[in-house]
């Protein structure tokens, strides 16, 4: 069952529907008015795109990697602001409102701010990357993503030489979120956090998009977090803050049974957790009686990123 | 009590087989979601589950009411509790991990969680193994001490469950009442029984 529950608003507050779904097309119209002429097109004057077709592949994506298929995905989420139940999620999340959407950088950088997922966008070169993604829950899917480098939208901020991590927020919607309401098992909202030599890493995205559409509510819409060669928790979504610290960040799972969740939470399957097993994986969408996929180390990725790691016991920061 | 209890024993040994072909069918027309080997897994284990609690109802319903032969009931209940945790470890081997033993080997090795299904199932399976009544026969007065390890089972089996959890323990923490409710019976009536029990034996001595 979906109890909604809405803050009051005055009527008078209200803006017509007709006039908001088509705000943009009226000021475009009102500007163009005004200048008597053509308008240079403006990113924040464009409505959100919803469909992307024949992009560019990122540096690391698998081309050759044959994606889960789609529907699979959208039904199986761990979203547990909605729901603990994977399949629930998916109805539940549709009451997320996202638009309008704003992105606060803070912390240590020169230029701190808050931006219109808009205007954001449209400094960044969106890519398609096709990632494999890890739960620790030992299944395992392949997500062809459209998104961008966070390594790029950090350095629009200007890291400053203090910024050692950074964290991720969720969004804190507790009006449409019912396990946010009840304040259920974790701390609200939800926060995750990389070492920033992690965070700038080329394999890092922020995804707005998955198979040339916008992204589901349920799978994280409108901007989330992918890091592909850890485990599926790491990669926040709906996120709404971005801040760069000086400490680790004190994260949600971490924070909820630090002996089961670790930091790092890089895929590895010679670290089982502390109740189950990591070797193996099963893929969705493979078939009744074939057989579980062999967990890598990094998730495969280990060519990209285990120099990150070197010298480090990996047992020991899990 | 006008209900005859033998026309009974055929409704529960074929309801008894509901889930099965509810899995079957749910299988065959793609009704188990997006990941359907966890997904029927899970529900035979739900199932094995349900029946062992079903099992431990039958002597506190038996003492309430105060009705006879429902011995058999529980003896039923039993197997199927024991037929649903073989079909449940039969997936996991075959459908799950496709007979893939060094991986299953691994799996169960680095699994806490499994090692308290493999002492349920291996209880359960010794329970079922000693059922039919000439085993009970030949092991006469053990049989019954034996036949308690069922509640060592359902705990085994209970704490299967709980710890492969991540999130939502709504649903076992329901078991978990209930199975507390059950012992907590046995309990209350072994304190009732043992004071009167004594002083009628040593009545019977005079």
């Amino acid at each position: 069952m979906i109890i909604k529950t809405q803050k009051e608003i005055a009527e008078n507050e209200i803006t017509d529907p007709w006039v908001f779904k088509n705000r943009r097309t009226l000021i475009k119209a009102m500007l163009a008015a005004l200048a008597g002429g053509t308008l240079p097109p403006s990113a924040s004057a464009d409505d959100r795109k919803t469909e992307w077709r024949n992009l560019q592949h990122g540096e690391f994506s698998a081309k050759d990697l044959m994606p889960t298929p789609d529907e699979l995905v959208k039904n199986y989420t761990n979203y547990y602001e909605f729901s603990f139940n994977k399949e629930d999620s998916t109805s539940l999340a549709q009451n997320l409102v996202i638009d309008p959407w704003s992105l606060e950088i803070s912390g240590e950088v020169e230029k701190p701010g808050v931006y219109h997922l808009e205007d954001l966008l449209a400094k960044q070169t969106l890519k398609e990357y096709v990632y494999r993604l890890r739960c620790v829950e030992a299944w395992s899917m392949v997500i062809p993503w459209i998104g961008f480098s966070l390594a790029d939208l950090l350095k629009t901020a200007k890291p400053l030489a203090g910024a050692k991590f950074v964290q991720f927020t969720a969004v804190h919607q507790p009006e449409t979120m019912p396990n946010q309401r009840k304040r259920a098992m974790l701390e609200w909202p939800y926060i995750e956090g990389l070492r920033i030599d992690e965070a700038v890493h080329p394999l890092t995205i922020l995804a707005v998009g998955m198979y040339g559409n916008a992204t589901p509510k349920q799978n994280g819409a409108p901007l989330r977090l992918v890091v592909p060669w850890k485990y599926g928790f790491k990669s926040v979504k709906a996120v709404v803050k971005i801040e760069l610290l000086k400490r680790p960040p004190i994260t949600t799972w971490n924070k909820f049974a630090p002996n089961e969740y670790g930091f790092y939470a890089n895929v590895n399957p010679q670290v089982p957790h502390p109740r189950w097993s990591q070797a193996s994986e099963r893929v969705l969408g493979s078939g009744f009686f074939t057989s579980r996929r062999q967990t890598e180390l990094f998730n495969g990725y280990g060519e990209q990123v285990a120099p990150l790691y070197s010298g480090m016991d990996l047992r020991h920061f899990f | 009590m006008l209900i005859k209890i033998d026309n009974l024993w055929w409704f529960a040994l074929a309801g008894g087989l509901i889930p099965l072909f509810w899995l079957i069918a749910d299988a065959a027309f793609d009704h188990l979601g997006a990941n359907p080997i966890q997904s029927l897994h899970i529900r035979l284990g739900d199932w094995s589950l349900r029946f062992l609690i079903l099992t431990l109802a039958v002597t506190p319903v038996q003492t309430v009411t105060q009705w006879r032969g429902m011995a058999e009931y529980r003896q039923l209940f039993g197997l199927y509790a024991f037929f649903y945790a073989s079909l449940h470890i039969v997936v996991y081997l075959l459908v799950d991990h496709a007979l893939i033993w060094p991986t299953i080997a691994t799996d169960i090795i680095e699994s806490p969680y499994i090692w308290f299904g493999v002492l349920a199932y291996m209880i359960l399976f010794l329970l079922a193994a000693t059922s039919p009544k000439w085993a009970k026969k030949r092991l006469g007065k053990n049989w019954k001490p034996l036949h308690r390890f069922i509640y060592i089972g359902s705990g085994a089996g209970l704490i299967h469950y709980f710890w492969q959890l991540k999130g939502n323990l709504v649903e076992p923490s329901f078991y978990l009442i209930l199975l507390l409710i059950l012992l907590g019976f046995r309990v209350l009536t072994c304190f009732k029984t043992r004071q009167p029990a004594q002083t009628a034996i040593s009545k019977g001595r005079q």
